[in-house]
């Protein structure tokens, strides 16, 4: 068994095809899998269901696979950040599904934990529950959301050893973790590529079952969206 | 004299306690951070997978790890902790979270709540509103008592698609604050911005509301 690949590009070796389903981690662009990401658009893969929080900034993050035209749907719970995004959807070439965005990881995790429904009170009573069973449990009414899983899910993780097993960094955790469980295959970029052992058993996020391919993604630009800072008084 | 956004967030944070977890919208609610009284202890949640939200960092000290739900560089404090993003909602939709503090579009007298879209323009959607309205204990939106328009914020119901139904425990606007019964219905005045009298807050509110005695 050899997990390991020597780029990007290699990593995504006899994944792609059109129309399928992605997943991609990263809380706006903390997080993000920037070199898979640059990597699935020099493929040129395209009619892509991307499953992601967010839909990067105009001209980075899944921004610059909004350029190329590759996705043709995005599941999201906030995509505000991205005026390429708008022009596309407003100009009817892009779909879009918005989930709660709690409901958005509680469907990924049940996606990798085998669990095809459960019951939520989030979005009651919203556009959110139109057309899904709504049940009620003790006295409240809650609605049923069903699992999502993807084709591949790319994950970008702070160190990662040989094994597949990750360690996420801060809030760079985020949608990273669940979704490395609910990929068929779920490749992961890090920061820092171990041998067994460096890691310590008992501090791994994600176990290495979930991680079919890993990649040391090298340089990282980790760009920042919103830098806020206070004065030194 | 109305209250400042200042003055609604310093309001606001009256609603806090000691060993409270609490969340903070995007806005007005922000800033009740600045106003958490010297000796309490409140941990702040941020839905992308944080309890224990430090101030901003210094120049230089950014880091693109370390942010918030609103996507600002933050810090840590030393009782931090970090989590992915099903955990994090794990907390808001099991009910750990003892209070949420959001802004607001509209709000109806029910106790429903408007905050995400607006039909016809562009939706940049809901975010963690929706599970944070369901799931947490008790919640408190800080808004504008009249849109810029001059237009009632505070109906009987809301017009815009919803956010959550019966979900808003208390009001706070810049002309007063209302307790909202949303399970049983009925709305309370309880406190009024200096200068500001019912008759102003009748003119300017269409929901129906009992003034707290001793107001009026």
């Amino acid at each position: 068994m050899n997990k390991v690949f020597p780029d990007a590009t290699s990593a995504l070796d006899g994944l792609l095809f059109d129309g399928m389903t992605l997943m991609a981690g990263g809380f706006g662009l903390c997080g993000v899998p920037e070199h898979l990401t640059e990597a699935l658009k020099a493929s040129g893969v395209k009619g892509l269901t991307v499953i992601s929080n967010n839909a990067g900034v105009d001209g980075d993050g899944l921004g610059i696979l909004l350029e190329t035209r590759q996705i043709a749907k995005m599941i999201s719970s906030y995509v505000g950040e991205n005026k390429l995004f708008e022009k596309q959807y407003l100009d009817g070439d892009l779909e879009l599904e918005f989930n709660p965005q709690g409901t958005l990881a509680e469907r990924i995790r049940a996606g990798g934990a085998g669990i095809p429904a459960f019951f939520t009170k989030t979005g009651v009573g919203t556009l959110v529950a139109e057309g899904k069973e709504v049940r009620n449990f003790d006295g409240d009414d809650y609605v049923m959301e069903s699992w999502l899983k993807s084709d591949v899910s790319i994950v970008k993780a702070w160190k990662g050893d040989t094994e597949g097993n990750l360690i996420f960094r801060k809030t760079a955790r985020n949608f990273n973790a669940p979704m490395a469980t609910a990929g068929k295959v779920t490749i992961a970029e890090v920061e820092e590529l171990v041998e067994p052992g460096s890691l310590h058993a008992d501090e791994i996020h994600c176990p290495g079952i979930f991680v079919q391919r890993i990649v040391d993604g090298g340089n990282y630009r980790k760009v920042i969206e919103k830098r806020t800072t206070r004065p030194r008084s | 004299m109305a209250w400042t956004r200042d003055e609604m967030a310093a309001r606001a944070a009256k609603e806090l306690s000691d060993g409270f977890y609490v969340n903070l919208g995007i806005g007005i609610p922000t800033l009740v951070a600045n106003y958490i009284p010297e000796g309490m202890h409140v941990t702040l949640h941020s839905e992308n997978g944080m309890l224990g939200i430090g101030p901003f960092p210094y120049e230089g000290e950014e880091d693109p790890d370390l942010i918030n739900a609103g996507k600002q560089t933050v810090t840590e404090l030393p009782q931090s902790s970090y989590f992915d993003s099903a955990a994090s909602f794990g907390m808001i939709r099991g009910g750990h979270i003892n209070l949420a503090i959001l802004g607001a579009m509209q709000v109806a007298e029910n106790g429903d709540l408007a905050n995400w879209m607006i039909p016809g323009k562009l939706v940049k959607g809901m975010g963690g509103a929706m599970d944070l309205v369901a799931g947490v204990q008790r919640v408190v939106v800080v808004m504008d008592h009249n849109s810029k328009a001059g237009d009632a914020k505070f109906l009987k119901a809301c017009d815009l698609p919803l956010t959550g139904t019966h979900v808003v425990d208390l009001l706070i606007t810049d002309l007063g604050v209302f307790e909202i019964d949303k399970k049983d219905g009925g709305v309370t005045l309880t406190e009024l911005a200096p200068d500001v009298t019912v008759d102003v807050v009748r003119e300017r509110t269409e929901a129906n509301f009992e003034v707290a005695a001793g107001l009026a």
